[in-house]
């Protein structure tokens, strides 16, 4: 059985991002750049998936040339192979989704795990998006993942707890961050991901328009909060409380 | 502009959510509305009374009892040839059906919108609410996710809106839902609170976590949240989480206790109107944007404050 797992390059999670002062975005030069924390979720769990009978999984990301350096990390902690849609311009989730379609009808994978959202747009679209697109079964921010011959069972988080579900593969995940822990690359799998084949492609090879239909006319600060005070102690705390009308 | 929403239920009942879509699809034109689900004739029925509400399209079939987005997509895709917009709470049940209604209509989805600028113009948050994009689509219809505490909610009463069956288009055959559980709460539902009392990691266990906490929410009326870590180390349940990731809130008045204030936890709370936070460190995060603040040992001023209360 075959699992594609795509993954993204996006600031790292543990940096304030900056907005350029010119509104036109986040400022990304010279800061830190990771692999998107849910997709690190989701390779970990195509790889715990190796001993249910997946045999490959393969690992793809759409994006810059240093996109490399994430489907390194990917094959670090035991992907077989990746391949990068080289693109230095940005690509919204349709046009990920149309591409990972394209490269679905070449791999045929049996399941696709993507992360439920990138945490720099927090879109939450290109796994529902790509399950729209190929018609099949899609269980999205899954806690649980059971996989058999024909089909996993999932059990999702959804407001006020969580629900379960069985799809017929091939079929679609996106993961949720209960799902699993996701392992460190050792330093002799890291070398050893060197060595791992990537395949290079461009929109273009798959025949596949992904030209924006959005338009971000501007990126500014939220608003910032007025400064706060400290209280003393709890009795000033409540005195706050009652002015407010919370408490009598 | 002719714009469809779909109505958020628990077969029951219209879910609060969707009267926040209802205000923003009300500033982009008429406002029809698609209750989908098994036996939802009451659901339909409060539906209409919703203000401002136009049509109500009701498809009851089976096949739609547990919004499985490979059913309810199909039927959301057919009658937009018919309308221009459609809108969705940004809740899981929204996040999950939206896109891939957009895929079928070849059309990209702006998520999770703040505001409505114009007929083709919103804001929304990225990076975790750190930076407020304002985005212009090119495309003729448009899929949108509301996030409700960014509107205010439609009143249920004063709307005549007029029942319409519509043709279903049955079980696609791709998924099938095997059971739930939901946690059953008396306090109220986190995302309409009023009132948040939220715990993190210094809670310190599960024990603590409800010794702590729950006295001083049911003291004020409150809904429980936690943070990220408090989930993750299992003080608390999944559901409870406010943050990036879990839920966004934005209460009259949310009380941080034990908690640091990382920017994945503050994008799900930022909007409160008063932030209390109470935690030893004082030099945590959230005292950066706490209207007021407590610094000293919870366990003993969590109590103290219950008990003054």
């Amino acid at each position: 059985m075959k699992v594609m797992v795509p993954v993204k390059r996006v600031l790292d999670y543990n940096v304030k991002p900056r907005v350029k002062a010119d509104g036109t975005g986040v400022d990304l030069a010279n800061v830190k750049m990771s692999m998107n924390p849910f997709d690190e979720i989701a390779v970990e769990e195509a790889i715990r998936l190796k001993d249910k009978g997946v045999t490959e999984i393969v690992v793809v990301s759409i994006g810059e040339q240093k996109s490399q350096e994430t489907l390194r990390t990917a094959l670090a902690m035991g992907a077989d192979r990746a391949i990068l849609v080289v693109s230095e311009d940005k690509v919204e989730p349709l046009g990920v989704a149309k591409l990972l379609k394209a490269i679905v009808a070449e791999e045929k994978p049996d399941l696709i795990i993507l992360g439920k959202q990138a945490i720099d747009d927090d879109n939450n679209q290109t796994g529902q998006m790509l399950a729209g697109l190929m018609g099949v079964g899609q269980a999205t921010f899954a806690s649980k993942v059971e996989l058999t011959a024909d089909s996993v069972t999932v059990t999702r988080e959804v407001d006020g707890g969580s629900e379960t579900e069985t799809l017929t593969l091939p079929a679609i995940i996106t993961v949720d961050l209960r799902l699993n822990e996701p392992r460190y690359a050792s330093l002799p799998n890291i070398m050893k991901a060197k060595s791992k084949p990537m395949a290079q492609k461009t929109p273009a090879d798959y025949g596949v328009d992904v030209a924006p239909r959005l338009t971000t006319l501007k990126v500014v600060e939220p608003a910032k909060r007025s400064a706060g005070v400290k209280v003393a102690d709890v009795d000033e705390l409540v005195a706050k409380l009652k002015a407010m009308g919370v408490s009598k | 502009m002719k714009t469809l929403v779909w109505v958020e239920h628990d077969g029951a009942t219209v879910k609060d959510a969707t009267l926040a879509v209802v205000t923003a699809a009300s500033q982009l034109g008429e406002v029809h509305l698609l209750v989908a689900g098994q036996g939802v004739d009451g659901v339909a029925a409060e539906a209409a009374k919703i203000a401002g509400v136009g049509k109500v399209y009701v498809a009851d079939e089976a096949a739609y009892a547990h919004a499985l987005a490979e059913n309810v997509a199909p039927l959301i895709a057919g009658l937009m040839a018919d309308h221009d917009a459609f809108l969705a709470p940004a809740t899981t049940n929204g996040k999950n059906i939206a896109p891939r209604v957009a895929a079928l209509l070849d059309v990209m989805q702006i998520s999770d919108i703040l505001s409505v600028e114009s007929e083709d113009t919103f804001t929304r948050p990225i990076y975790a609410g750190n930076a407020i994009a304002t985005v212009q689509t090119k495309d003729a219809k448009k899929v949108i996710t509301v996030r409700g505490t960014a509107f205010a909610k439609a009143a249920t009463e004063g709307g005549s809106g007029t029942i319409e069956a519509v043709a279903t288009t049955g079980d696609a055959g791709l998924s099938t839902y095997v059971g739930s559980e939901i946690a059953k709460s008396e306090r109220p539902e986190l995302t309409s609170a009023k009132i948040i009392v939220s715990g993190g990691r210094a809670l310190g266990s599960d024990e603590q976590f409800h010794a702590i906490i729950d006295p001083l929410a049911d003291k004020l009326g409150a809904g429980v949240g936690a943070s990220r870590a408090a989930v993750d180390a299992g003080y608390a349940p999944n559901d409870y989480q406010v943050g990036q990731t879990g839920k966004i809130v934005a209460p009259e008045v949310y009380v941080a206790v034990g908690i640091s204030g990382a920017i994945q936890h503050l994008a799900g709370m930022k909007d409160s109107k008063t932030i209390i936070a109470i935690n030893k460190d004082e030099d945590a995060p959230i005292f950066q944007v706490a209207d007021y603040g407590l610094v000293g040992d919870l366990f003993k001023l969590v109590p103290e404050l219950t008990g003054k209360l």
